[in-house]
């Protein structure tokens, strides 16, 4: 189904493991590339990304439909990066995909970029909409799917959001909207890393039970763990299944882990900007490959 | 596809970067530790945030009075509905969240729920105007143009530590709804240096000149007087005007100060369109006077993502950029 023209590309027939495997591999490589953004600005949301790139990858190494080279092609399929500030984490994907060129991501957050720190459509190619103010790609995305829909085309629609954006009306207004519009186009991945701007998610607002309250607004709703990647690529094969999915709007709930594949970031404190020292991005770089190493790959 | 040279280029940095210049004198989070002091004497003083009270000092307030801190999560619009609701009990809010989101996603509560009751809830705006390279989604370059049309809100824009330190109080005694654009983290202190006291509704000289009039507010006020030092070495003598509430507007001082041959700017972090600028324009024209003003203010556009000076240089509010203006006008 990916029509992807680098070395990523699969082949319809590909089993799930190998499938996985790609995945895990576009997601080590994009780790590398979060690191080495993360340096130029010596601070950010390294820890966010780190921990969402299996999210990404299994969106751009298994699920989207897209053309590197043409990334505005209408018969693409729409990702929505709702949680502006992960761009971090989303230029690392689409330097894999093949969408912005590898070398420009030492660009990242610097003057003149087209890489800001908070993700923009107008500044980066392959970005669909503008984020940073939190709580609005989901309804973006509703009227995308509606809108595709609507002029016959068998595009999907999937929405990248986080848990913090679940505090806001708005994600339910739109989650509302999907199921009573029958959107079965579009599918949402919900980062659940249990952190939000002043502290954990359960000190900030009690958002669960998360998974819940996407069932009782219609949607076909699964949970699970956002950095396996072979429970991502089962969650979307589910969702591709007419019998489970019914006709419904889909959610991937992700429960992830901050600062993913360094362990030493894994372990700190966690904090929505994490403070990594000048002398410690190497120490992360040597964390990842030895981790990567030591999973025999 | 286009690859950009190598060569260093100034960072974005964190979401909120600091507005102090090197080796300024700085005061920490001024807001925070005033709103705790004036809550000590008044116990109807509450504090709300939306998941931003350690990026506007609501934290210290929090820190001061863990039970009188309401977290209420990533939602504006619950921040200043249940803000509404605590005052309508009573209570005096202080709700904090960034400006972009107080005016751009809850203007309808603040409107509606606070300003038409007219309850003293007051609203605490964090990187007001252009105080943060992420772009338009952070960078609230209209809020006093949204706000100004709100019938009964009173509308604030400190100049550094000492303003804001003296406002709090202020803004908690005084009926009604205010908003207060917050500076946050190492404030400027600045106005300790001159004979000045922060009184609501009041503007102040603060320095005089012969030759040029600037009348300014918010961190503006702070690059007016750094400017008007850089021109007196050009032998070009600059007063200052701070008006720092921008509603209700002190049109008599302001006018009474511009209202002759020196050649008049008005200085704002905000766009040009319905902020200081039009307000003193405004009030010109309703007394009939024919003064040319020449604006320092944001222009009207989405403005660009980047690092602070670059952009502040960009749109005109560095000093630098400050001083050749006038030095052109001239
Ligand atoms: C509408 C809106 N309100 C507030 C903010 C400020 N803000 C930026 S990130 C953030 C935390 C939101 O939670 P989440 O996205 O889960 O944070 P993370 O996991 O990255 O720590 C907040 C409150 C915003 N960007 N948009
Ligand atoms: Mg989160």
């Amino acid at each position: 189904m990916n029509t992807l023209s680098t070395a990523t590309t699969t082949t319809p027939a590909a089993s799930p493991a190998e499938r996985t495997r790609l995945v895990q591999e576009f997601a080590y490589r994009m780790r590398h590339h979060i690191l080495d953004m993360g340096e130029v600005q010596g601070q950010g949301y390294v820890g966010q990304a780190l921990g969402a790139s299996e999210m990404f990858a299994v969106v751009y190494a298994d699920q989207l439909n897209f053309r590197a080279e043409d990334p505005d092609w209408t018969s693409r399929d729409r990702f929505l990066l709702s949680t502006g500030h992960y761009a971090i984490g989303h230029y690392a994907a689409l330097a894999e995909a093949g969408i912005v060129p590898v070398a420009e991501l030492e660009t990242y957050g610097s003057d003149d970029s087209r890489l800001p720190m908070s993700g923009m459509a107008t500044y980066t190619p392959g970005m669909e909409i503008s984020g940073g103010s939190l709580g609005h790609g989901l309804g973006v995305a509703v009227g995308t799917a509606l809108g595709l829909r609507h002029q016959g085309s068998g595009s999907r629609v999937i929405n990248f959001m986080s848990d913090g954006e679940l505090d806001e009306g708005s994600t339910w207004e739109a989650a509302m909207g999907a199921h009573h519009h029958g959107l079965d186009n579009l599918t949402v991945l919900v980062d659940i890393n249990a952190l939000q701007a002043d502290g954990k998610t359960d000190t900030v607002l009690r958002t669960e039970p998360v998974a819940d309250k996407w069932a009782a607004s219609g949607w076909f709703t699964q949970r699970v763990d956002g950095n396996d990647a072979a429970a991502l690529v089962t969650a979307f094969d589910h969702a591709a299944d007419p019998g489970q999915r019914q006709g419904r709007p889909v959610v991937i709930l992700c429960d992830t882990r901050i600062g993913r594949g360094v362990p030493m970031l894994e372990t700190r404190e966690k904090a929505h900007f994490m403070r990594i020292e000048e002398h410690e991005w190497q120490l992360c770089r040597e964390e990842l490959t030895a981790g990567s190493e030591g999973q025999n790959r | 596809m286009t690859t950009t040279p190598t060569t260093k280029r100034l960072k974005t940095s964190a979401m909120i970067a600091s507005i102090a210049e090197e080796g300024q004198k700085t005061t920490p989070a001024p807001f925070g530790h005033a709103l705790a002091r004036a809550a000590e004497q008044n116990p109807a003083i509450v504090g709300l945030t939306a998941d931003l009270g350690k990026y506007t000092d609501m934290h210290v307030f929090a820190q001061a009075h863990p039970d009188r801190f309401f977290q209420m999560g990533m939602a504006e619009q619950l921040l200043l509905g249940a803000a509404a609701g605590m005052a309508q009990t009573g209570l005096v809010p202080f709700a904090s969240t960034y400006s972009v989101f107080a005016a751009r996603r809850a203007y309808d509560f603040l409107c509606l729920d606070i300003a038409e009751p007219n309850l003293n809830v007051n609203v605490v705006g964090g990187l007001p105007g252009l105080t943060t390279g992420y772009g338009p989604s952070h960078q609230a370059t209209e809020d006093m143009a949204i706000f100004r049309g709100m019938p009964n809100l009173t509308i604030v824009d400190p100049c550094d530590s000492v303003d804001i330190e003296q406002a709090v109080p202020q803004l908690a005694d005084s009926e009604g709804p205010t908003y207060l654009r917050l500076l946050r983290g190492k404030v400027p202190t600045v106005l300790d240096e001159y004979d000045y006291t922060f009184e609501l509704g009041k503007a102040k000289v603060l320095r005089g000149g012969a030759d040029v009039v600037m009348v300014s507010s918010g961190l503006m006020t702070m690059r007016a007087l750094a400017a008007a030092q850089e021109l007196a070495k050009h032998h070009v003598d600059v007063a200052v005007v701070h008006a720092p509430t921008i509603k209700p507007f002190d049109a008599e001082t302001v006018l009474r100060e511009i209202d002759g041959d020196r050649l008049v700017l008005t200085l704002e972090n905000h766009s040009v369109v319905g902020g200081l600028f039009e307000t003193v324009a405004s009030a010109v024209v309703r007394a009939g006077l024919g003064q040319r003003i020449v604006p320092v203010a944001l222009p009207d556009e989405f403005l660009d993502a980047g690092a602070l000076p670059t952009l502040h240089d960009r749109y005109g509010l560095s000093i630098k950029a400050v001083v050749a203006k006038v030095l052109a006008e001239l």
